[in-house]
């Protein structure tokens, strides 16, 4: 339960209120994750936040992690500036099945923030491209403004056998993209169900009706992930917010098979 | 030659797809094959709608604009969308603007054409209906989702 | 079972046990009467027991009255469990200092003190294997709650009699205390000035301390008696929670009037998650100094049912109170099941007799699963 001191090396805006931080240890930690696991971000004085990891799982000397500012907390986070310190706590939780999916074709699906705990399984796979087959990055954002790391959307789009889907929600009209919710770029895609693994992150909603969409598309409900989300107080299972039903998101997922989620995601207040 | 290769667009048009020839032909008489340039609207929101479009390349932008507001663009069409649904209610008016936001080709069927055939044929009009129907309720549907805001902090 | 001794204990020998832990070092946590309640706390020896008093409870009710038998162990359960000796309500985690920009933790002051617990129920012996269970033996080890657990002296008492809103017999907790993780386990018979204790020790710790007190060897009958007395009081047990089946009828129920009905009556006080010896949830507080140069972390007792429980940016999960009695009591009944193997419920029936309205798990459970969910209204 005692938050190691790291140091932030980088600071970088990402969207009017969306940053990314890049910590270094200061004690002899060490970096290393699975895509899709978090950590417990502390604030001297000010409280403990669960944010998943956002850089490459390859990159040993740090952490990276995309924070958005939605309250009191997440706004000391982000208000951290290159120097200053801040207690980390983890790795924590079941992360993506990259290992799963190998020799299989990937499909990443993100609403909003939801790129960020995605963005390590991008890097992973563009890391070991023979191991994989096609990858498709489809991305929904309210509005083009909100749109996450839009250089580096950019260069995956220009990779071989890679295929990037965005759209907004809203766009003003020097918005050249498309507009229309996240399933709407289904249509679109290049991939073959039944060899590919699809990892959704993004608001419950968005992920549900991505699920409903994709398996009526022909996938299976167990090569689809989720990454819910619940509020944290440890990050390991001993304090009971997080619990989702029979799950504690923190230790048993954050990332779950739909297969094994389905019918908790239509419980309304579970 | 045009007649035959606008027949075989409408024809393998997802929007048209299983559709009996006998209906193609009759379509046919209603279209022709259009361009728009990046920048060009294609109407304006309040105008007579008259026409829909098959799209075949490019990309339409779905615009509103508010009073005191910039123009918002609220849905885009691309590479087999169809586009416009006004021509077949009435009052027959466009309640939004569309742009070309990219070229774009098109094959335009003309709605007092095709009302007509529709009238006159009501199986065809019983296989437009259907097929608006169904681009009605996924635009219902993905406008119900966007009005949900999802991604907002609230 | 590795060394089981069982012996005759004459009535007045419990306070030459207490006084043989307190010799060997121990801090000694007992029942005491303090504030209308039997209450654990350090005592300094049996004078502080709760000789001559019992509990009288029902749901929404608890008060003490004299018994004229002199029995020292003659009440079931006051509201407090050994959760507050193990699991404090507030846990310091630790204190930071900064200095020039950076921290340093000062570790957590863990609690180092060896200590024993007499008056251990059943139930409670139940409780304590399902915190250890949560806190010790997932992926991850709550290393306070650790130093806390570790060496803890336990002498457990079966319990003899059952108050109406006692339930451990059906759920197989007691009411006779099971020989694992206790020392040594009491069973109290009073029958006029016929008073003495059947004492079982449970290993070599407990058998030593047993050959201290001038023990006398124990007959077949003194077994037979002292098990018919706890066997009475499991007997006389009138609330149960049928396990059969139970977990899935829950899950199939999660829409169900009856969660609507208790919801008219739960004031949300999380007086049933405070009482409950099982449950663990805790938030986490920071505190800093005005410069900004210590802070300390705090662990607190949260409860379910506060609306703050399940917020996440934007809003709480479980806005309404219904949402809220049910995640309590399926975890309880159900999810515990599925997480842990066994049931988050011991039968203690303390969540009956503290709920301000009077609220029985029981009864909701029965209802829910009894009538089904075929939208009739079951209230």
């Amino acid at each position: 339960m005692m938050p190691g001191p790291w140091q932030v090396r980088r600071v970088s805006k990402e969207t009017p209120d969306t940053f990314t931080l890049v910590l270094e240890p200061l004690n002899g930690g060490r970096g290393g994750f699975r895509p899709g696991q978090f950590s417990m971000l502390w604030v001297f004085g000010v409280g403990e936040l669960p944010i998943s990891i956002s850089g490459d799982p390859a990159e040993e000397k740090s952490l990276t992690y995309t924070v958005r500012s939605v309250g009191p907390a997440t706004q000391a986070l982000i208000s951290r500036s290159v120097g200053q310190e801040l207690g980390v706590r983890g790795p924590f939780g079941a992360g993506w099945p990259v290992d799963q999916a190998r020799g299989r074709d990937v499909l990443v699906v993100a609403g909003g923030i939801g790129l960020a705990p995605l963005r390590p399984v991008i890097y992973h796979v563009l890391d070991h491209r023979k191991d994989y087959g096609r990858l498709v990055i489809a991305y929904g954002a309210r509005s083009p403004r909100d749109l996450l790391y839009r250089k580096e959307l950019a260069q995956w789009a220009r990779q071989k056998d890679v295929q990037v889907l965005t759209t907004v929600d809203y766009g003003g009209v020097s918005w050249r993209g498309r507009v229309g919710v996240v399933t709407s770029l289904f249509r679109f895609m290049r991939l073959q169900p039944a060899r590919t693994t699809a990892m959704v992150c993004g608001p419950e909603i968005m992920m549900r009706l991505v699920a409903r969409e994709l398996t009526t598309r022909g996938l299976a409900a167990g090569d689809l992930y989720l990454s819910m989300e619940r509020n944290m107080k440890c990050g390991v299972g001993f304090c009971g917010h997080c619990q989702w039903g029979p799950h504690f998101i923190c230790k048993d997922g954050p990332v779950f098979p739909y297969s094994r989620i389905a019918p908790l995601l239509d419980r309304y207040e579970l | 030659m045009e007649i035959q290769s606008l027949e075989k667009v409408i024809a393998e048009h997802e929007f048209f797809s299983d559709l009996e020839s006998y209906y193609t032909a009759l379509l046919v008489s209603c279209a022709s094959n259009v361009r728009f340039e990046a920048g060009k609207y294609l109407w304006r929101e309040g105008e007579e709608a008259n026409a829909f479009y098959l799209i075949r390349e490019g990309r339409i932008a779905v615009e509103i604009n508010p009073p005191q507001r910039k123009p918002i663009i609220v849905d885009t069409v691309g590479e087999g969308d169809v586009l416009g649904w006004s021509w077949l209610l009435p009052p027959y008016v466009w309640k939004f603007s569309a742009r070309a936001v990219d070229g774009t080709r098109a094959v335009a069927l003309d709605g007092k054409c095709l009302r007509n055939k529709c009238e006159q044929n009501h199986d065809l009009g019983y296989e437009m209906l259907k097929r608006f129907s169904q681009i009605m309720n996924r635009r219902l549907d993905a406008t119900r989702i966007q009005l949900l805001d999802l991604y907002a902090t609230r | 079972m590795p060394e089981r001794k069982r012996t005759r204990l004459a009535a007045e020998r419990v306070a030459d046990l207490i006084q043989t832990l307190a010799g060997r070092g121990y801090t000694v946590i007992g029942p005491t009467v303090r504030d209308g309640a039997v209450v654990y706390e350090e005592i300094a020896d049996a004078q502080d027991l709760p000789r001559g008093w019992t509990d009288r409870q029902e749901p929404g009710r608890y008060r003490l009255e004299p018994r004229a038998d002199g029995a020292w162990f003659g009440y079931n359960l006051g509201p407090q469990s050994w959760k507050r000796h193990l699991f404090p309500p507030q846990t310091k985690l630790f204190t930071a200092e900064r200095a020039d920009g950076l921290f340093r933790i000062l570790g957590p002051e863990a609690e180092r003190r060896p200590r024993a617990f007499i008056g251990v129920r059943a139930c409670e012996l139940a409780a304590i294997a399902a915190q250890d269970q949560v806190l010790l033996e997932g992926p991850f080890r709550d290393g306070l709650y650790a130093a806390r657990r570790e060496g803890v002296f336990i002498v457990a008492v079966s319990c003899t009699l059952a108050a109406p809103t006692c339930f451990c017999a059906s759920l197989g907790t007691g009411p006779q205390a099971p020989g694992e993780l206790c020392d040594i386990v009491l069973t109290e018979v009073v029958n006029g000035a016929d008073h003495w204790f059947l004492a079982e020790a449970e290993g070599a710790r407990g058998a030593e301390v047993l050959d201290r007190l001038a023990a006398e060897p124990c007959t077949e009958d003194d077994s037979r008696r002292a098990g018919a007395a706890v066997y009475a009081a499991a007997q006389s047990q009138t609330r149960r929670v049928d396990c059969d089946g139970l977990r899935e009828a829950l899950e199939d129920n999660f829409e169900h009037d009856r969660w609507d009905a208790v919801a008219r009556r739960c004031l949300a006080c999380g007086n049933c998650t405070m009482v409950c010896p099982t449950c663990f949830c805790t938030t986490m507080e920071d505190f800093s100094d005005v410069e900004g140069s210590r802070a300390e972390r705090w662990r607190r007792w949260d409860s379910c049912f506060t609306a703050t429980f399940s917020y996440i940016h934007g809003g709480s999960v479980r806005t309404s109170v219904k949402a809220r009695y049910r995640q309590w009591l399926m975890h309880k009944l159900a999810t515990w099941i599925d997480q842990f193997g066994t049931p988050g419920c011991v039968g203690c029936g303390r969540c009956i007799t503290w709920c301000p309205v009077g609220i029985d798990l029981t009864e909701e459970a029965r209802a829910i699963c009894r009538d089904g969910n075929d939208g009739n209204t079951v209230a």
